[in-house]
């Protein structure tokens, strides 16, 4: 194996509340944490491993999103990537467009594996993967959590509904990182300065060639319904009884 | 006029309760001709399943070895080659669905609509963003086939009041043979299955270890429910994945979920919100789950549940 593509998408920090403007036009992104998507990390984390198992794979790190976006490039170049690249656009990019978009560095580059997330944490899709794959007309390994490359083939371990698959497929293939795949690790300083030295293209998005205008008509954006207060109650009797009450309990 | 394509999901004997929600989601598209494609070994019995399903008018069966353990890859194509003369495809956000949906929008170039919520109009639906904090509504192109996954928490399961008239289908696309069922490992299918069960009991992290967690097994066991647990319950192998409850794991509406020993973290908490009634059993009353329940009890789950098995027994619940 010679090269592993891997998605990162910026997105708004797992760990931030967010917040619906009161216009409904979208959420509140400005002076928010931004972040690596989680699952992109782990899906660079897994392409780290097989390059530590002994396979000398370059890792190329591929961003669409703002130029803002070289920050979490930078991350994946201190967590190991070799090189990165960025497809510079402000706009909205609907999961359609970014697998086209991917597609094209995929032609470029002719990597064997393409690891990304099985799902970004903005906009839960969860398409992107499968989309990739589909115009790639190679196959794709969702929910993976556990992959063994044997050769021009990989085992895959899948999280479904059921519980757990294993199916084979041949490369060059898309993986979609589930949570169980791995635990990614942190960056360290001396990383971070070694990041910057590496090497991160930056693409003009109309450079591609793509009809990247969305689909989709965004209409409004507005916050859930919340629930009803509820209440405290003081013991396991006094629980069992509300309970009874809401014919819960016989 | 709407002519919705679902695809139905099933175990090889018995149709998905998903594939009900999905039907029930059609039926609200004004005017929808609700077709369900069942892909199988045999898809006899799950067909006849599909066409009782109040609001379908006819039911597709491709049958065929293949078909055995679909998945999304293989599928997808056969898919796209029916698409056509449909207005709409939908499948059950579900990791079948999820599988394979997007793959069959990619072929046939259109945007996909995930996790639809409600149904706005022909084309227009609702559905979460960012973990459930924020709603969009969104509009698709009328003139494109529009695909989408279907929220199966949002919508009841269809009825069976339906007789939908049974066809064999003929596709003929080329296999592919680049991707291979070898196995699956799947969960022991005597408890309710947590995706369609009306109670819940889940686990968290302060459980501490799998043995400590059939505290929750002997709850759900009294309640007659399934059990759920939270990612770090999960990650530490207290339970097993399928039994995730959140954002990236089962999205339910049972009509009770009892959250014991689990923080309340937004990636879990969208996965319940649309539970009707919410229990917490927390040693920590400030824990944001309390912010989401109908019923809270502070308190050391240690000395809570056994109180609560005792409860229940006496009740005779069930
Ligand atoms: C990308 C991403 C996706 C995620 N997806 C999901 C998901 O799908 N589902 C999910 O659940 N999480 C998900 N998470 C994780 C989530 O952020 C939380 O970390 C997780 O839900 C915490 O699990 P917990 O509540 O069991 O553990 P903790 O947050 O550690 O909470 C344990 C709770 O138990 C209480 N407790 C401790 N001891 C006792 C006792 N003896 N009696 C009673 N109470 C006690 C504590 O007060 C505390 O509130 C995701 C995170 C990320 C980053």
């Amino acid at each position: 194996m010679q090269k592993i593509l891997v998605g990162i998408k910026r997105v708004v920090d797992y760990n931030v509340r967010v917040r619906v403007k009161p216009d409904g036009s979208g959420v509140v992104t400005d002076g928010v944490k931004m972040s690596v998507n989680p699952f992109d990390e782990i899906a660079l984390e897994e392409a780290l491993r097989i390059r530590e198992r002994g396979e000398p794979v370059e890792i190329v790190a591929v961003s669409i999103g703002p130029d803002d976006a070289q920050q979490q490039l930078r991350t994946a170049l201190a967590m190991g990537a070799d090189r990165a690249i960025l497809i510079k656009t402000d706009q909205m990019i609907e999961p359609l467009a970014a697998a086209k978009l991917m597609l094209e560095i995929i032609k470029k580059e002719n990597p064997e594996l393409v690891i990304v997330g099985k799902q970004a944490i903005d906009d839960d899709s969860a398409q992107t993967g499968p989309m990739i794959a589909a115009l790639w007309g190679r196959p794709q390994a969702t929910f993976c959590s556990k992959l063994d490359l044997k050769g021009n083939t990989a085992v895959i371990l899948r999280e479904v509904d059921a519980g757990l698959e294993t199916i084979e497929i041949d490369l060059p293939a898309v993986i979609s990182a589930d949570l169980r795949l791995n635990e990614p690790r942190y960056v360290k300083l001396p990383d971070i300065m070694k990041a910057k030295k590496k090497p991160l293209d930056v693409i003009e998005i109309a450079s591609l060639g793509i009809d990247t205008t969305p689909g989709l008509k965004t209409l409004l954006t507005e916050p859930p319904k919340p629930r009803a207060k509820g209440v405290m109650v003081k013991d396991v009797a006094e629980l069992v009884d509300a309970l009874k009450k809401r014919g819960l309990v016989s | 006029m709407s002519k919705v394509l679902v695809i139905g999901e099933h175990d090889g004997h018995k149709l998905s309760q998903a594939t009900a929600r999905c039907v029930s989601c059609a039926t609200q598209i004004p005017g929808a001709e609700i077709t369900v494609a069942v892909f199988a070994a045999d898809p006899t019995a799950v067909a006849a399943q599909a066409a009782t399903l109040t609001g379908v008018t006819h039911v597709l069966t491709i049958s065929g070895a293949h078909h055995a353990h679909p998945m999304g890859a293989v599928l997808a194509p056969h898919v796209v080659s029916l698409a056509k003369g449909y207005t709409h495809v939908f499948g059950a956000s579900t990791t079948f669905g999820k599988d394979l949906m997007p793959r069959v929008a990619a072929l046939l170039n259109v945007p996909q609509i995930s996790d639809a919520m409600s149904v706005e109009g022909a084309y227009t639906f609702k559905r979460p963003i960012y973990a459930g904090n924020a709603i969009v509504t969104l509009e698709a192109p009328a003139d494109k086939i529009l695909v989408a996954t279907v929220r199966t928490a949002s919508f009841e399961p269809a009825a069976s009041t339906g007789s939908a008239t049974i066809t064999a289908a003929a596709v003929s696309v080329e296999m592919p043979t680049h991707t291979r069922f070898v196995s699956v490992q799947a969960a022991s299918s005597d408890r309710p299955d947590l995706a369609s069960a009306a109670k819940v009991v889940s686990g968290g992290r302060a459980l501490g270890s799998k043995e400590n967690f059939e505290l929750i097994f002997k709850i759900a066991e009294k309640l007659g429910g399934a059990v759920g647990a939270s990612r770090a319950a999960v990650d530490a192998g207290y339970a097993p994945n399928e039994l995730q409850v959140g954002q990236t794991g089962k999205i339910i509406a049972p009509q009770l979920y009892m959250a014991v020993g689990i923080s309340g973290a937004i990636q879990h908490l969208t996965g319940i919100k649309d539970a009707k009634t919410i229990v917490a059993i927390n040693k920590d009353g400030e824990a944001p789950i309390f912010e989401v329940a109908d019923f809270g009890l502070v308190g050391d789950l240690f000395e809570i549940l056994p109180q609560l098995e005792a409860a229940l027994s006496q009740s005779g619940a069930k």
